[in-house]
C-alpha cells in the first residue's frame, strides 16, 4: 500500500522531469529564425553558419538533437556554450557546487531554528514571541529578496563592519573563510525562508492540541512541554517535513537573486548572465538543473508525507 | 455604495493603514507629471549629489533627480504589475471557471498542462522565455501573466467546482440557460470574495516578479524609471555608505528607498487583503 503510493509518486516526479526538460528544450525551437543565425548575426556568410551549425551540431532533426542533449545531461556533458564555444559542464560545474553549498548552509542554519521556534510559539500561544512570529510572517512575504539583503548590508557591512558585502569565495579557500564570507547571503536566505516554516510548524502543533487524546494527556497532569514533544510532535513530523522540503526548494530559486545582490560565484549568476548575453545553451543547462532540483526536492517532500504518515503503515 | 462604505467603516485600523497608503500610491502614480520637480529622464545636474534643497533625494548615476524617478517610477512599476495582474487574471479565472463548467477533455487538458508549468519555479520559466522572446515590455507582460495565470486558474476552478454543486445551478440548467449566462449570473457573484482576495496576493506576486527581474537587470529597460531597475543601479553606492556625516550615511540609503517603496506597498496590499479574507470567511458562518 504504502509502497504503491511512493512509487506511483515516483513515477509522476519522473514524468514531470521528462515534461518539463522537453519544454525546455522545445521552447528554443520556437525561436525565429534559428539559432546559429540569431548568435552570429545578420552579416554571417553562410560558410560560417553552415560550419557553426555542423560545429553544434544543428544539422540534425530536432527529435534526435532532444535526446542527444537529454543523455548528455544526464551524464553532465550539457554541450557548448553559444556566447564563448567552451563546453558548459566545464562552466557549470564549480558553480553548482557553489550554490548548493549556500543554499545547504542556509537550509542547515534554518530548519532547525525555524521548528524550534515554531514549537516554542505553539507551546506559548498568545505570547509576545507568538505575535512577533505572525507579523514577521507577513513582513517576510511582502519584502522583495533584495530589500532584506541590503538592509543586512547596510546594517552588518557599512555600519557595523562585521562581515564583508561581497561574498567572494575562491576553490582553494578554507571552510571557516568560506562561512564567513559567505554569512550574509546565507543569512538573507534564513530570514526569507524561515518565517513560513515557523508558521507551519505553529499551525501543525496548534492543530493537534485540540485532540482529545491531547487533552487526556493534559489531564493525566504531564509537562506541557512533554505534551508537545512526546505526545503532539510525532503527529506533526508529516507536515512538518513537507513544508520544511518546499522552503528547501524555495530555496533554490531565492538563491538566483541573492546570488547577484552579493556577487556570488554561483549558478544563479551564471542564469542571469547569460540570459543578458542570450547565451541559449547555458540557459537551458541551468534551467533544466534548477527545475530537476526543484522537482526532485517537491517529490521528497510528497513521498516524506506519505512515509511519516504513521495511518498508511497499518492498512485495515 | 452605501454597502460598500457601511463595510468600509467596520475596517480595523491596519486594513485602514494599508487602504490610505494605496491610495496614496495611487495618487502619486496618477498624478506623476504634476508632483515630480524634474522630469523622468532627464539629466538636471552633476553626478551622485546627496540630499538638498535643490534634489531632496539627490541625483543618481547619469544625475537624474532620484525623487522624480521614485515619482515616475509608481507610474510604471505599479502600472505595468497592474496590467498584468488583470491579463492574468482575465486569462486565468475564465480558463478555470470554464474547466469547472464544461468539465471533460477540455478541464483534463488544461489542468494537465498547468500542473506542468506549476513544477517548474516561474522565475526559471521567466527567465528561459525572456532569453528566447529578448526583453521587451511585451514579452515580459505576457510572460507573467501566464505563468501567474496557473495560480488563479486553480483556484477559481475549486471555487467554481464548490459552486456547481448547489441546487441553484441545476435548477438554472433544467431552466435552459447557456454556458455563459450560468458561468456570468450563477458562479461568478458567487466566487467574487475569494477572487477579489486572491487578486491583491497575486497582484503583490506579480509586482515582486516584476521588480526582482527589473533588478536582475532584465525587466523594465532604461531610461524608463522603475523601483526594481533602480536598486540595482544605486546598489553600488551601498559600499561607499559612512556614517560620519548624515549626507554621506544617505548614500547607504540608496537602494533602499525604491526597495522600501516596493516592500511598504506590498505590506499594504497584504493588509487589505487580510481584511477582506477575514470579511469573506466570517459571512459564511
Amino acid at each position: 500500500m504504502i509502497l504503491k503510493l511512493v512509487l506511483r509518486r515516483f513515477a509522476i516526479g519522473a514524468l514531470t522531469l521528462l515534461v518539463v526538460s522537453a519544454l525546455i528544450f522545445w521552447a528554443v525551437e520556437l525561436l525565429p529564425g534559428d539559432i546559429a543565425s540569431e548568435v552570429l548575426g545578420q552579416s554571417a556568410t553562410p560558410e560560417t553558419l553552415a560550419a557553426f551549425r555542423e560545429r553544434n551540431g544543428l544539422t540534425d532533426p530536432a527529435m534526435l538533437r532532444y535526446l542527444h542533449w537529454l543523455g548528455g545531461a544526464l551524464t553532465g556533458d550539457f554541450g557548448l556554450s553559444l556566447a564563448n564555444q567552451r563546453p558548459i559542464a566545464e562552466l557549470i560545474g564549480q558553480r553548482v557546487a557553489n550554490t548548493f553549498f549556500l543554499a545547504g548552509y542556509a537550509a542547515v542554519i534554518a530548519v532547525p531554528l525555524a521548528i524550534g521556534l515554531g514549537l516554542l510559539a505553539a507551546l506559548y500561544r498568545g505570547s509576545a514571541l507568538d505575535r512577533f512570529i505572525s507579523t514577521s510572517t507577513l513582513a517576510v512575504i511582502s519584502f522583495p529578496e533584495f530589500f532584506v539583503a541590503y538592509i543586512l548590508i547596510l546594517l552588518f557591512s557599512a555600519w557595523l563592519g562585521w562581515f564583508p558585502s561581497l561574498a567572494t569565495v575562491s576553490p582553494g579557500m578554507g571552510l571557516g573563510a568560506r562561512l564567513y564570507a559567505t554569512f550574509l547571503p546565507a543569512l538573507t536566505m534564513v530570514l526569507i525562508v524561515m518565517a513560513h516554516m515557523m508558521r507551519m510548524t505553529r499551525a501543525a502543533i496548534v492543530n493537534l492540541l485540540a485532540l482529545p487524546y491531547i487533552e487526556m494527556a493534559q489531564l493525566k497532569g504531564l509537562r506541557r512541554w512533554r505534551v508537545i514533544a512526546v505526545h503532539a510532535l510525532p503527529n506533526a513530523v508529516a507536515p512538518i517535513f513537507t513544508v520544511v522540503a518546499l522552503n528547501l526548494a524555495y530555496l533554490i530559486v531565492g538563491v538566483v537573486l541573492v546570488e547577484v545582490v552579493f556577487v556570488y560565484p554561483g549558478l544563479g549568476q551564471l542564469l542571469v548572465d547569460s540570459v543578458a548575453k542570450r547565451d541559449m545553451t547555458v540557459v537551458q543547462a541551468a534551467c533544466l538543473i534548477f527545475a530537476a532540483t526543484y522537482i526532485v526536492l517537491n517529490l521528497l517532500a510528497d513521498v516524506l508525507g506519505i512515509v511519516s504518515n504513521p495511518r498508511l503503515l497499518h492498512p485495515r | 455604495m452605501n454597502a460598500l462604505l457601511k463595510t468600509l467603516r467596520t475596517a480595523p485600523l491596519s486594513a485602514r493603514i494599508g487602504m490610505a497608503l494605496i491610495a496614496a500610491y495611487a495618487v502619486v502614480a496618477l498624478l506623476a507629471p504634476l508632483l515630480a520637480p524634474y522630469p523622468e529622464a532627464a539629466i538636471v545636474g552633476a553626478k551622485y549629489l546627496p540630499w538638498s534643497a535643490e534634489h531632496w533625494l539627490g541625483t543618481d548615476m547619469l544625475g537624474r533627480d532620484v525623487l522624480s524617478r521614485m515619482i515616475y517610477g509608481a507610474r510604471n512599476t505599479v502600472g505595468i504589475a497592474l496590467l498584468t495582474t488583470l491579463l492574468a487574471f482575465a486569462l486565468g479565472a475564465g480558463t478555470g471557471l470554464l474547466a469547472a463548467t464544461l468539465g471533460g477533455w477540455f478541464e483534463t487538458t488544461s489542468s494537465r498542462l498547468v500542473d506542468v508549468l506549476m513544477a517548474v519555479p516561474s522565475l526559471i520559466f521567466a527567465l528561459l522565455i525572456l532569453t528566447i522572446a529578448g526583453t521587451s515590455v511585451v514579452a515580459l507582460v505576457l510572460v507573467i501573466a501566464v505563468l501567474d495565470s496557473t495560480r488563479v486558474f486553480r483556484l477559481s476552478r475549486a471555487v467554481a467546482q464548490g459552486i456547481l454543486t448547489m441546487d441553484y445551478i441545476e435548477v438554472a440548467r433544467m431552466r435552459g440557460e447557456g454556458l455563459g449566462w450560468i458561468i456570468r449570473r450563477e458562479v461568478l457573484p458567487n466566487a467574487s470574495a475569494p477572487l477579489i482576495a486572491e487578486f491583491g496576493l497575486r497582484f503583490c506576486f506579480v509586482f515582486l516578479f516584476i521588480s526582482a527581474l527589473s533588478f536582475l537587470g532584465l525587466g523594465l529597460q532604461p531610461p524608463t524609471a522603475d523601483w526594481g531597475s533602480m536598486v540595482r543601479e544605486s546598489a553600488k553606492l551601498i559600499a561607499f555608505a559612512n556614517f560620519s556625516s548624515w549626507q554621506a550615511a544617505t548614500f547607504g540609503l540608496a537602494p533602499l528607498l525604491p526597495a522600501g517603496a516596493i516592500a511598504l506597498l506590498t505590506v499594504a496590499v497584504n493588509l487589505v487583503v487580510d481584511w477582506v479574507l477575514h470579511l469573506s470567511s466570517g459571512l459564511k458562518e
